[in-house]
C-alpha cells in the first residue's frame, strides 16, 4: 500500500515539474508547480510530517503560487515572449550535467545501509510535536526567520513601489 | 519495501530536473519556479532524515526553509516587476546591459 503511494506520488511529482520545464506559457507551468507541491505533501504524509504537508499546501501551492500568477497577470506578457527556443548544444551539454550530478548523487545515497524505517510513535510530526522543538530548540532561529519576513516585507513594498 | 534510497534518490531527481530547467530556460519566471524546485528538493531530503533518524529537527529546518522561500519569491518578483517595468521584457536573452 505504502509502495503505492509512493510511486503515485513520486511520478506525479516528477513528471509535473517535467512538463512545467517544458511548458512554454508561465501560467501553465504554475499551475503544473501547483499539482508538483499537492504530490510532494501527499510525499510528507507518507513521511510522518503531516503538519509540514499542511505548511506546504497553504504556503507554496496556496500563497506563493498565487503571488506568481498574480505577477504573470500583472506583466500581461506578449505571445512572442513566450516562445521557447529550441534544443541547441549548450543545452544538450546541460542536460549531461544534469545527469551526471544525478548521478553522483545516487552512487553517494546508496552508501547509505538499508534498513527500513524503524517505527514511530504516532505523535511524531504533529503540530505538538513540531511546535516543541521549534519553541524549545530553535527558538532564536524562529525569532530570525521572523525578522526575515519583516524584511522581506519592508523590501518587496520598496521594489514594487513607482519612482515618482 | 520504501526505504530512504527512494526517498532520496527521488530528491536527487528533482534537485536535478530544477538545475536542468533553471539553466535552460530563458524566461525569468519560468527561472523562478525551477528555483523553488531547488528548494523543495532539499525539503524532501530533510523531512525524509527526520523520519529515517527519527528526529523532529529535520522538520522545524524544512519549515524554515519555506519561509525563506516565501521571502525569496516575494523578493525576487518584485525585482522581476522592475526588470520588465525598465526593459519591457522577461526573457534574460534581453538583458545584456552587463554585456553578459
Amino acid at each position: 500500500m505504502e509502495e503505492f503511494f509512493f510511486y503515485l506520488f513520486a511520478s506525479v511529482t516528477v513528471g509535473l515539474v517535467l512538463l512545467m520545464i517544458v511548458q512554454d506559457s508561465p501560467v501553465a507551468s504554475a499551475m503544473c508547480l501547483v499539482g508538483a507541491f499537492f504530490g510532494l505533501s501527499g510525499l510528507y504524509v507518507l513521511l510522518s510530517a503531516p503538519f509540514v504537508a499542511v505548511m506546504q499546501i497553504l504556503v507554496y501551492a496556496g500563497a506563493i503560487m498565487v503571488l506568481f500568477v498574480f505577477v504573470i497577470m500583472l506583466l500581461n506578457l506578449k505571445e512572442h515572449e513566450l516562445v521557447y527556443d529550441r534544443m541547441n548544444l549548450k543545452r544538450v551539454v546541460v542536460l549531461f550535467i544534469g545527469l551526471g550530478l544525478f548521478a553522483f548523487l545516487t552512487k553517494l545515497f546508496l552508501r547509505i545501509p538499508k534498513v527500513e524505517f524503524a517505527a514511530v510513535e504516532a505523535s511524531f510530526g504533529t503540530v505538538k510535536e513540531v511546535g516543541r522543538t521549534m519553541f524549545v530548540n530553535y527558538l532564536i532561529p524562529f525569532e530570525l526567520i521572523g525578522i526575515l519576513l519583516l524584511v522581506g516585507l519592508v523590501g518587496a513594498v520598496l521594489l514594487g513601489r513607482r519612482e515618482e | 519495501m520504501i526505504t530512504i534510497h527512494h526517498y532520496l534518490i527521488l530528491s536527487a531527481l528533482l534537485f536535478c530536473l530544477g538545475l536542468v530547467g533553471l539553466v535552460v530556460r530563458k524566461n525569468l519566471l519560468i527561472m523562478f519556479m525551477c528555483l523553488e524546485v531547488l528548494l523543495n528538493a532539499v525539503n524532501l531530503t530533510l523531512i525524509a532524515l527526520a523520519r529515517y533518524f527519527r528526529v523532529m529537527d529535520g522538520q522545524v529546518v524544512a519549515f524554515f526553509v519555506m519561509a525563506v522561500a516565501a521571502v525569496e519569491a516575494a523578493i525576487g518578483l518584485g525585482i522581476l516587476i522592475n526588470v520588465f517595468r525598465t526593459r519591457q521584457s522577461v526573457k534574460t536573452t534581453d538583458l545584456t546591459a552587463l554585456q553578459g
